[in-house]
């Protein structure tokens, strides 16, 4: 049985199969009553710490929505705040002021580890939202309740993760979490320049997952059941020159999803987008990651009252 | 060459030629410490054509220290002498997890940053060829980066 109780969410790896999927069934149990405010006693009187130390809107919205829909407080900073935090202390002094001052901490940071080393430093639960180019597991964990809320299903489809595989968080974490699962087969779709770093093949070869890489999104769009597509993560180039190589790679059109996808292929997004997916997707029934983004709230509710015991 | 037994302590045969004083930096052993210290490089050995040898007299290491030796001189034999027999022999094996020894290559890594009180900590995923991976970023450091910055000639 999975053990929820005050646990810290730093990787995906960290959860089984069983875990994810009892998740899942927590997430679609408080989604129906999430806005009806039937919730809102669950984490009365409970506090949660947003420290975002690195810009995010969707992320940390959805974390308050949620916290704040099962009744708990929030305290927090965001990005420009923690600038003039970081002037004046180290991190592991910020993380026990929050330890201090709540219930549990979810964390944003730009250094990769820094979730791990908050949680080493709290004796409160830590909850990973986003390190360097590392790790973005609540992102996996809606990423994968989306796919099954759409299919049934995480076992036995054909996806294709196209983008940033080798600095962005969300697209490795997407496939660090396929790997507790069996899909059928993985495209790694990316630029050479692009393409995971070595731990990530080795984490994904250690693991058994299915997984072929190709350049080009047209030869395996017909195959695909889901197509994940990421940003590239500009901020993250040690050398901006290999981004100007990269910069505008690849795009998906509605055209192109026509001419050679099938009619029931998904399309997601962790957002936001620069000018990787065209706007006229938005309206097809390909588009799914307005859905994806919208489930991040109760994935992430069900998430904080697991770990603090409401649920 | 001539180098005395020694009566009381530890000998490390089998190092690779030349890395003799790099294996008494990872055991923390200046040479200010007083212990009689006999250091043998670049002599002939059937095993690995040329070797080096480390006498320390007075001073018994233990499994966990030698261990560290490892990462630059995998064919390290250690021999532990008493009263001039030899009472223990042993091989060193790499160790599962390292901390503070080596530090990670990736500038963003949180144990890179200054200010933070952090130890670099990597865990072994491969003894052939030799693997560490830093626990906090997942950086992979190979055996030739693991040599250079312990000092050593790749
Ligand atoms: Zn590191």
């Amino acid at each position: 049985m999975a053990r929820w109780l005050g646990r810290d969410v730093v990787s995906i790896l960290d959860f089984t199969r069983d875990e994810l999927l009892d998740l899942f069934e927590a997430a679609s149990g408080l989604e129906g009553v999430l806005e009806s405010g039937r919730a809102r006693r669950l984490l009365e009187g409970k506090i949660v710490s947003l420290a975002f130390f690195e810009p995010s809107t969707r992320t940390r919205l959805s974390f308050e929505a949620a916290a704040k829909r099962l009744g708990a407080e929030t305290i927090g900073f965001t990005a420009a705040e923690a600038t003039s935090i970081a002037k004046g202390e180290n991190l592991a002094d910020t993380v026990r002021m929050l330890d201090g001052y709540s219930d549990l901490i979810v964390i944003r940071h730009r250094y990769e580890g820094a979730a791990l080393y908050a949680a080493e430093i709290a004796e409160k639960p830590v909850i990973n939202a986003g390190d360097g180019r590392q790790h973005h597991p609540t992102q996996a964990m809606l990423d994968l309740y989306t796919v099954n809320r759409l299919y049934g299903t995480v076992d036995g489809l054909v996806y294709g993760v196209l983008g940033d595989l080798r600095y962005g968080r969300a697209a490795t974490s997407f496939l660090l979490a396929l790997t507790r699962f069996k899909p059928k087969m993985v495209y790694l779709i990316s630029p050479p320049l692009l393409r995971p770093r070595e731990e990530v093949y080795m984490a994904l070869r250690q693991q058994g997952l299915p997984f072929q890489e190709t350049e080009s999104l047209e030869e395996v769009l017909p195959e695909l059941d889901v197509l994940y597509v990421t940003r590239i993560q500009r901020e993250r180039f040690p050398d901006l020159r290999d981004y100007e190589k990269v910069r505008g790679s690849y795009r998906v059109t509605l055209d192109l999803l026509q001419r050679h996808a099938k009619p029931e292929l998904k399309v997601l997004h962790p957002l936001p987008r620069v000018d990787e997916i065209d706007y006229r997707v938005d309206g097809s029934p390909y588009q799914a990651y307005f859905l994806q983004a919208r489930l991040g709230v109760p994935v992430r509710a069900a998430l904080l009252a697991k770990i603090l015991g409401a649920w | 060459m001539l180098v005395r037994r020694i009566r009381d302590g530890t000998v490390i045969d089998h190092i690779p030629a030349g890395r003799a004083l790099t294996v008494l930096r990872i055991l923390g052993i200046t040479g200010s410490e007083g212990y009689k210290l006999a250091i043998v490089m670049n002599v002939e050995s059937k095993k690995l054509g040329k070797k080096d040898i480390v006498k320390i007299e007075g001073l018994y290491l233990d499994k966990e220290q030698l261990d560290k030796i490892a990462l630059i001189a995998p064919t390290a034999t250690v021999n532990i002498v008493k009263d001039y027999r030899v009472v223990e022999k042993m091989k060193v094996r790499l160790p599962e997890d390292l901390s503070n020894i080596l530090s990670c290559a990736n500038p963003t890594c949180i144990t890179r940053q200054p200010r933070e009180p952090i130890k670099p900590r990597f865990k072994l995923v491969s003894r052939r060829p030799v693997l560490y991976q830093c626990v906090y970023c997942g950086t992979l450091i190979e055996e030739d980066d693991i040599v250079r910055q312990l000092g050593g000639s790749a």
